[in-house]
């Protein structure tokens, strides 16, 4: 069965420096894939490349079994690929209503509409705020972005990617900046997420890597070092010392 | 939902359509004052009506998409010189006509542009589009006998407006027709920024990364608006030309475009509004002190540029706003 | 062959002339990021001021060269200090408002202080006449004009690469507030450079005045062509700058002799299409 979403031998390296090295991975319809790994392992630059922000040196990226590689991160997201950001990007003097919005008139191919408002367009209204109901966030849905909380704005950069209905959902760390008062809602939202939506997600929160996850790659150096289930990922040798470093024989040492 | 929801998107849609209505109210307000107060000038505020296009076509893209160009010029001269080529080669003198000729040459002006101007970000893009005002002002010197050349392009003899009103030499029927097309031209506009093309527009302004993650291109979205802005500056070109009955060099040049900057900066950019503002403000004072020689003016508008930089970089109208807005107990 | 000849020299004379003028703004323009649209205007002031040392004082050559680098370099610094200071950092549109109001009042005080006739420079005889290679002969001072931006360019690559403020020049290009943090003091460094950006603008527009006449609207005329130099060549880049200026000097020389009817249209099609092609500057790769 051909997977939703494919890389190729993925590489990429600025300089010398090689921030992909030879990535290859596939999800299938339905995954939840968590890509975990030390910092500057290369996560978000394998998310730019697979959503098409960053050029590859050589390697290809599929959705469907079909070439994107060489498609614009508009094609991509049109097709059904969708990415949230590490740091959000959102329109500071728009409100969340607006955002979604104009999410939810691109996907039906209206957002360039030069008639009406969106605030006249009851189907779209009740779309956006059914999303925000479900991360908590409909109380804000008027209010400007500059004025709401970080943690809210995470969310919020969640129901854009959601209401765009994509097939493959590329997460950067959706946890990130979240309070504690918030993750129970981010986790029931994740646990909400389509059925056959394959969703892959960046994270170092662990607690929310383990009750996501049904398999973990772990990302070293830009080259994939572990690809299985979450339990095993705790135990693996080198997925110890890419953490560890060679410390993780230090206990002998000292 | 809660009725709280359901109050607030009507709650914003119908202020905002009121404020508008008022906006527009106003206008026609000062409009008529104009004419009452000034009927031996009504060529003035005629003339003020055609720049108010241009300015209001560099709100578009400047304003409102967030493309600094120095070039705009370009576009309100190309309908000037479609409705005044029309007119005096092939006997097109319908005024409505020759609107629409306007908006043609305007439109098509403001493709090339755009396509042009959105290949390069940055510095390089504000290259591109002085390169094209000067391409657009060397062509029509040169073309002398479309444009007429340096000497200007004359022989436009418009017909009577809807068969009925003459131009008379008042310039009555003239301010009639310009204050109708301003009104109309500008009740698209609003109805353009509130549209979610316009929100497109302003999300690409912002940043342009987060439009393509939601899966529209920037790109044809400017051009689109490009071309829009283009026709917009043409009405005003074709205005120009229908009512001073002459196309000049000076419709095509880098000073017009620097000045239509300047009076959508003093206005502010990005309501529409602003640039209706600043353009009245520019010119009346433009006036007041015609009478100095032009360099004299422009050191002061020079001076003038230098200031609002630094004392009001929201320009008149929106600085204005912000009072408005701390006065109310709203922090901007 | 004597066309190609004729053209050869002057391209390569009018693009010393541009390196001169433009290399100075691509210094600033790499440095303190400001779109500085006031630099031909510098440029010009250099130029007037040159020219009524000649005219009505009476000085040589060389003195109204110097004091025309002097004069345009103290009347810059206080600008520098109250307005280009204030819009270090700034978006781009608000430092192209601002930049263009400086440019309209320095040549609205140029007219009015000195008319708005061409202003010539008397050369002296040293540069007047020509130099005989042989085969042709060169004018003297397009050889002059020539030599001058030889010099400039490897005074400039020298102090840059070689000496211990070219280093601080570096740092502070490159990461700005980590060279103030160790201790690089970046106001001095920025106030200098764009002292000696200023500097050059000056001698540029008094040893290009042949070719660049002196009127109050030169500060406008050639503004597209000094932003055009800093686009394509690349902030900050000698050798970008010298191919963008001679480059441009063929193109606009060539359109002048070959179609003098339609040589700017020519020119400006001409800068449209390269900017077109480099988009990012002939160092940034083709393509958007």
């Amino acid at each position: 069965m051909t997977p939703v979403f494919e890389v190729r031998a993925l590489r990429k390296s600025f300089g010398g420096l090689p921030v992909s090295d030879n990535i290859s991975l596939s999800l299938a319809a339905g995954d939840r894939v968590a890509l975990i790994g030390p910092n500057g392992a290369g996560k978000t630059t394998f998310v730019d490349i697979a959503a098409g922000n960053l050029k590859p040196d050589s390697g290809e990226v599929l959705l469907g079994g079909e070439q994107v590689t060489r498609l614009s991160p508009a094609e991509r997201v049109r097709r059904g690929l969708v990415r949230s950001f590490q740091v959000t990007r959102l329109f500071h003097d728009m409100t969340p209503a607006e955002h979604v919005a104009m999410a939810i008139l691109q996907r039906e191919g209206r957002a360039g509409r030069m008639l009406g408002n969106y605030l006249d367009m009851p189907e779209v209204m009740r779309e956006a705020m059914e999303a925000f109901a479900m991360l908590g966030i409909d109380d804000l849905a008027h209010r400007k972005v500059r004025e709401i909380a970080y943690g809210q704005q995470r969310l919020l950069e969640l129901a854009i990617a959601l209401v765009l209905k994509p097939r493959v959902l590329l997460l950067d760390e959706p946890g990130a900046g979240v309070p504690q008062s918030d993750t129970a809602r981010l986790k029931a939202a994740l646990a909400a997420l389509p059925a056959d939506l394959a969703v892959l997600m960046i994270e170092h929160d662990m607690d929310l890597v383990f009750h996501f996850a049904k398999r973990v790659v772990v990302l070293a150096a830009g080259a994939i070092i572990f690809d299985g289930a979450p339990a095993a990922a705790t135990t693996d040798a080198r997925v110890r010392e890419a953490y560890l470093g060679s410390y993780a024989d230090a206990g002998r040492v000292a | 939902m809660s009725p709280a929801l359901d109050e607030m998107p009507l709650a914003k849609g119908s202020r905002s359509l009121r404020s508008d209505l008022i906006g527009i109210a106003a206008l026609l307000a000062l409009a008529a004052l104009g004419f009452l107060l000034f009927p031996d000038n009504l060529a003035l505020l005629t003339r003020i009506i055609a720049i108010a296009l241009l300015v209001l076509s560099v709100d578009l893209v400047t304003g409102i998409c967030g493309v600094a160009t120095l070039g705009q010029a370009a576009l309100f001269g190309a309908g000037a010189y479609a409705a005044g080529i029309g007119a005096a080669h092939y006997g097109i003198t319908d005024p409505l006509l020759m609107v629409l000729a306007g908006i043609a040459g305007g439109a098509i002006a403001g493709l090339i542009c755009g396509i042009v101007i959105l290949r390069a970000h940055g510095l390089p893009q504000l290259v591109l589009s002085i390169a094209l005002i000067h391409l657009f002002h060397e062509l029509a010197n040169k073309t002398t006998s479309w444009t007429g050349g340096s000497d200007g392009l004359s022989g436009i003899s418009p017909g009577p407006l809807l068969d009925m009103f003459t131009f008379d030499l008042w310039g009555r029927t003239a301010y009639v027709f310009a204050v109708v097309l301003l009104i109309a031209v500008f009740i698209l506009l609003r109805i353009l920024v509130r549209s979610p093309f316009g929100m497109l527009c302003r999300g690409i302004r912002e940043d342009p990364v987060r439009v393509r993650a939601m899966g529209a291109s920037p790109h044809a979205t400017l051009v689109k608006m490009y071309v829009i802005s283009g026709a917009v500056a043409g009405v005003g070109g074709a205005l120009s030309a229908i009512t001073t009955q002459v196309v000049g060099l000076d419709s095509l040049s880098f000073t017009l475009s620097a000045e239509a900057l300047v009076m959508l900066v003093l206005g502010g950019a990005g309501s529409l509004y602003g640039a209706l503002a600043g353009t009245v403000i520019f010119m009346l004072f433009e006036d007041f002190v015609s009478a100095a020689n032009p360099f004299h003016w422009l050191t002061m508008v020079g001076a003038l540029l230098v200031a609002v930089v630094l004392f009001a970089p929201k320009g008149l109208y929106g600085t204005a706003e912000d009072l408005l807005l701390r006065w109310k107990g709203k922090a901007p | 062959m004597n066309t190609i000849f004729s053209i050869g020299v002057d391209a390569l004379a009018y693009g010393m002339v541009l390196f001169v003028i433009s290399i100075g703004l691509s210094v600033t323009m790499g440095l303190m990021r400001v779109v500085n649209l006031a630099h031909g205007a510098f440029a010009m002031i250099g130029g007037y001021i040159a020219s009524y040392a000649a005219q009505s004082l009476g000085l040589g050559y060389a003195a109204a060269v110097l004091l025309a680098v002097a004069g345009t370099i103290i009347i810059a610094i206080p600008i520098e200090r109250v307005l280009y200071r204030r819009i270090y950092g700034q978006p781009e549109l608000t430092q192209v408002l601002m930049t263009i109001g400086v440019t309209f009042m320095i040549i609205g005080i140029a007219n009015y202080v000195f008319g708005p006739t061409l202003k010539t420079i008397p050369l002296p005889d040293e540069l007047r006449g020509s130099v005989n290679l042989g085969f042709r002969s060169i004018a003297t001072h397009r050889v002059f004009a020539i030599v001058c931006g030889l010099i400039v360019a490897a005074a400039l690559w020298y102090a840059i690469e070689k000496t211990a403020f070219g280093i601080k020049l570096r740092a502070a290009v490159d990461n700005a507030a980590m060279a103030a943090a160790l201790g690089v003091r970046t106001e001095v460094v920025y106030a200098v450079s764009f002292a000696v950006a200023v500097g050059l603008a000056a001698l540029g527009g008094v040893v290009g005045a042949e070719l660049l006449p002196v009127e109050p609207y030169y500060a406008l005329r050639y503004m597209v062509t000094f932003l055009v130099v800093v686009s394509v060549g690349g902030a900050g880049s000698i050798p970008g700058a010298l191919v963008a200026c001679l480059l441009l000097g063929a193109i606009d020389t060539a359109g002048r002799y070959l179609m003098p009817e339609f040589g700017e249209f020519f020119f400006y099609l001409a800068v449209i299409a390269i900017v077109w092609v480099f988009p990012r500057g002939l160092a940034g790769g083709r393509g958007a």
